[in-house]
């Protein structure tokens, strides 16, 4: 059951749309198989299996609107949810920004799905542990990891006759290497659709090497600094510029992407001219669903182009009230890069900070993006080309656009949580206060 | 949940309703909000029980889970989305060859929670190949069957759509009253229908509520281009609508502003949060530098979470977390040492999981074991930290606290936080009295933006309100403010403490921990703290 095909996806829908009553009726179902494996003081702590299923339904009576879920297929439940769908619908108010269920739509194919992903056994769970325990042990380090593949499926229909299937595997595999005595740490995070192109032992040697480096950690005084941020760091500063792209918050004046007088930056430069970003669903090296939850294709969109801002996120409504196509949320994001590595970026800088992880990255004012958090798991200090030490973590406080404005170089990009992200290197980034953390 | 509460709870009269469309199922309890028996969960439990033993099992649990949530929320005074959601399911877990195994399924019926006890078995098994150290559970008596229920006057599954959707709407009509632009507001119902039962000989049945309502106003200077935001100041509760009462025995008239305790009034608040956005798009930009500051519960309980609640979890200290939440800078040797100054002397925090109206109350944890109240930091010094049965034993002691928790019953559950307080001044002192003696510093109230390393060593936290405070009086509001420290510092500059007059819960709906990530419920309570020369810096930037 938790399993189900094209074909079999559509049957279920259509009987369920079958029970109802009401205006319209929308219904989202999901399945997944999912596997996990934790470890942590170089021993397995927790491990599991679980399937599930899940039943969305979306009754309509005029702008008045109801959603009930359930997590089983039986015959029984479709109409039991669509019945409770339908009953609140009936006690709903309307909502005067109610836009009705779309028609048949046209997506794009996206290969997400691998056979072997959806293979995995508890024993094949096991190994990749122990593959990656054997170089912490190796190293006097102690490995905390976690593995977890998934093979789901989603699909969607209503009674407008629209009718979208998806289905993906993925293993996310991270991986916290730390000393035996504590004074160093290193991690690494990777994630594919594919789990032929996952190596545990090989990924876990690199967090163990980083754990070696960042030991004897000298504190360096807080202020400004060129930075060399590795992907896994700098994505998760372009997360949230990738929230901000909201058409609506922008048009209200409440987004960093406001103008003063009103008015929004669309169109307007807003960062250097080497920043490109752009989401793509059928991007071969990191493929997801063509279809958002409404059932909008996700298209391939360029959000940013030689700094300046192309889209923004419409939802249905707010598009119809200005004026504008609807435009869906980056579905990932892929950034334009050079082809250096890290360790080119490394010996064109003269004096800078290598980050090679962020932590707790929290918004502290919208109106700037200003975002503050930590670096962890292995920070150096460069100099002329070169690494000559460890430093201390650091609290930073910095905004992404004043970030992008201040780019140095960008070198190839790599595949992280989904996204395509190079890395980067860039000046002026605020460290505002140094850490005891390890 | 009666069969009766449900046909309240989707808000159609009982009597409308005698015959269900789906009258079959209404006698076959399974996936339906009909009471499920508690001797057929008996019996679905013994079976998953016998089926792990069978396979090797040395010790088993199962948890039948209902899970129900419900969620309303509004954009101004448009109701935008109404949905109830509905998850059922049976998790089990094992020890097989000395090593932890789980296995969850939907398919709740004999054949399917024994087919989930016979994967957990041999995911134990698969996994103890790579187990260094077997599993040492401290000793937990059965407590036959028994029943616990979060004490409520009246469930918030029970109240009409009609009248929630009321309500928000007269919360969005008070933020435009009180000159706010725009209003998000929600509310966030949830019941948890848990049935544990354990090799040890425990049935436990347990129906907990949560009640949560929020907003956010932002007022916009189109003008300037400046805008400013404030979110509602009510808590999670672990209470039902009466919370939602705005009874007067809930208001509390602050230094500057008012604030809630036991009963929360959201139409009041949302016109007050629009009134003093407006105010915060004008006010004075902070000085940086070093302020001392008075901290209302509404924001302090923030500051405990993160930097007591979390770096005192045992499982963190030991290293369990470090992949994902991190791990503690409060190292088994300095609690060994009996002398680490955490705080100051007035400084006194314990942990519980079972503070009425809070957020973390249940009668029995999510492995059997009966909830209790224990010491973290008694005057100033470290004492103790939250464990559960697997990890107890590594502090010498042989009960586990009782802060075990699963999000559902696909989750595994784990060392979860309890609620954690920081105990009210012993001597008798207001807020007021407080303020009077303060020369220069920040009154704060309302929790911000928060962040703090995976050691819980530094951290910065920001505020909804934020006054000034000059020779004993409030002098105007401030902007731009956030605090940084570092723990231990931080605690060890408390020099008063409201007496218990003062002290409230607060709390967090959605605490986040463990990989897959699941989330839990806790409550933090506090007086008005005082906290000497606290390093303030003035986040306003220009892009």
């Amino acid at each position: 059951m938790s399993q189900m095909t094209e074909a079999e996806a559509r049957a279920l829908l259509t009987k369920a749309l079958a029970f109802s009553q009401t205006d319209s009726c929308e219904i989202n179902i999901s399945g997944n198989v999912s596997g996990n494996i934790r470890y942590a003081r170089n021993t397995v702590s927790t491990a599991g299996v679980g399937e599930d299923v899940t039943l969305v339904v979306q009754a309509n009576i005029g702008k008045r609107s109801g959603v009930a879920t359930a997590n089983e297929f039986t015959d029984e439940a479709l109409e039991r949810t669509v019945r409770r769908a339908e009953e609140l619908a009936q006690l709903a108010p309307e909502n005067p920004e109610f836009m009705d269920v779309l028609g048949p739509q046209e997506y794009t194919t996206t290969q997400a799905w691998v056979d072997q992903t959806a293979a995995i056994t508890p024993d094949d769970r096991a190994e990749v542990a122990a593959a990656s325990i054997r170089p912490a042990k190796a190293q006097n380090c102690v490995a905390a990891g976690f593995y977890n593949d998934t093979a789901g499926w989603q699909a969607m229909a209503n009674t407008k006759g629209l009718f979208a299937y998806h289905r993906q595997t993925r293993v996310n595999f991270s991986v916290t290497m730390r000393t035996e005595d504590g004074t160093g740490s290193g991690y690494v995070a990777r994630d594919y659709n594919d789990v032929a192109k996952f190596d545990s032992g090989a990924v876990s040697s690199i967090a163990v090497e980083k754990a070696v480096a960042s030991r004897e950690a000298r504190a360096i005084e807080p202020g400004k600094y060129t930075v060399i941020l590795e992907p896994e760091a700098f994505v998760d500063l372009l997360q949230p510029l990738g929230f901000s792209l909201n058409a609506r918050n922008a048009d209200e004046g409440r987004s960093a992407l406001s103008k003063p007088g009103g008015g929004t930056k669309l169109g307007e430069k807003m960062f250097d001219e080497q920043v490109s970003i752009y989401s793509d669903p059928s991007h071969p090296e990191v493929p997801t669903s063509p279809w958002a939850g409404d059932g909008q294709p996700q298209r391939r969109t360029q959000w940013v182009e030689n700094g300046v801002v192309k889209n923004l996120a419409y939802s249905r409504y707010w598009a119809e009230k200005t004026g504008h196509e609807p435009v869906t949320f980056p579905a990932n994001m892929i950034m334009a890069g050079g082809t250096g590595s890290v360790e080119d970026l490394i010996r064109d800088t003269a004096r800078g900070v290598l980050v090679t992880r962020l932590w707790y990255i929290r918004f502290v004012d919208p109106q700037t993006l200003l975002l503050t958090g930590l670096t962890r798991d292995g920070t150096f200090f460069i100099e002329n080309g070169r690494i000559k030490h460890a430093i201390k973590n650091f609290r930073f406080n910095e905004s992404p656009i004043i970030m992008l404005n201040n780019v140095d170089a960008l070198g190839t990009p790599t595949r992280v949580r989904g996204n395509l992200i190079p890395p980067i290197r860039a000046r002026d980034f605020t460290f505002s206060s140094l850490s005891d953390a390890v | 949940m009666e069969r009766r509460n449900f046909l309240q709870y989707s808000g159609l009269a009982a009597g409308a309703l005698v015959v269900t469309p789906w009258g079959k199922t209404y006698a076959d309890w399974n996936g339906s909000l009909t009471a499920i028996p508690s001797a057929d969960k008996k019996q679905l439990a013994d079976t998953a029980l016998g089926a792990a033993r069978s396979r090797g099992a040395t010790y088993a649990d199962v948890r039948i889970g209902r899970y129900l949530n419900q969620f309303i929320n509004a954009r101004e005074t448009k109701i935008q989305g109404v949905a109830n959601t509905e998850s059922f399911g049976v998790g089990v877990r094992v020890i097989a060859n000395g090593t932890w195994g789980f296995a969850s399924t939907n398919d709740v019926t004999a054949d399917g929670v024994a087919r989930a006890a016979e994967q957990a078995v041999a995911i134990a098994k698969a996994n103890a190949k790579v187990q260094s150290d077997p599993v040492l559970l401290a000793p937990q008596q059965g407590f036959g069957e028994v029943q616990w229920q979060t004490p409520i006057e009246k469930s918030a599954f029970e109240v009409s759509i009609a009248e929630k959707a009321d309500l928000l709407k007269a919360v969005g009509e008070a933020a435009a009253a009180g000159g706010a632009g725009f209003i998000n507001s929600g509310l966030f119902l949830v019941n948890e229908q848990k049935y544990f039962a354990s090799t040890d000989g425990s049935y436990i049945d347990q129906d907990i509520h949560r009640t949560w309502p929020n907003f956010n106003v932002t007022v916009v200077d189109k003008a300037s281009g400046k805008f400013d935001t404030r979110q509602s100041l009510s808590a999670p509760v672990g209470m039902g609508w009466e919370y939602l009462s705005g009874r007067p025995a809930g208001k509390i008239q602050g230094p500057a502003v008012q604030t809630y305790g036991q009963f929360y009034d959201m139409v009041e608040d949302a016109r007050l949060a629009a009134e003093q956005a407006t105010a915060k798009v004008s006010a004075k930009s902070v000085e940086a530098g070093k302020w001392d500051l008075v901290l209302d519960p509404s924001h302090i309980w923030l500051t405990i979470h993160e930097s007591v609640g979390h770096p005192l979890e045992l499982d963190r200290v030991l290293g369990y977390e470090a992949n994902y939440a991190g791990t503690s800078f409060a190292t088994l040797d300095k609690w060994e040492s009996k002398s680490f100054k955490y705080g100051s002397d007035q400084v006194n925090f314990v942990a519980d999981k079972t503070q009425p109206g809070s957020l973390g109350a249940v009668g029995y944890d999510d492995e059997g074991v009966k909830t209790r109240e224990w010491d973290l930091v008694r005057n100033g010094v470290l004492v103790n930290y939250q464990a559960i049965r697997d990890q107890v034993h590594i502090l010498g002691q042989n009960a586990s606290h009782g802060c075990c928790y699963a999000d559902n019953w696909s989750s595994v559950q784990f060392q979860r936080m309890p609620n954690v307080s920081l105990e009210p001044g012993s001597a008798p002192l207001t807020p007021d009295e407080m303020i009077a003696g303060v020369e220069k510093g920040i009154y704060i109230v309302g929790n911000g933006s928060y962040s703090i390393d995976q050691q819980r060593y530094n951290f910065q936290f920001g505020g909804q309100l934020f006054y000034e405070i000059r020779d004993g009086k409030i002098v105007g509001m401030l902007r731009d403010v956030a605090y940084q420290s570092n723990t231990q510092e931080f605690w060890n500059a408390v020099s008063a403490i409201c007496d218990r007059r003062d002290y409230r819960l607060n709390g967090s709906f959605f605490d986040g921990k463990g990989q897959p990530p699941q989330i839990s419920s806790v409550s933090h309570g506090a007086a008005t703290t005082r906290v000497d020369g606290v390093n303030v810096i003035n986040t306003a930037r220009r892009i």
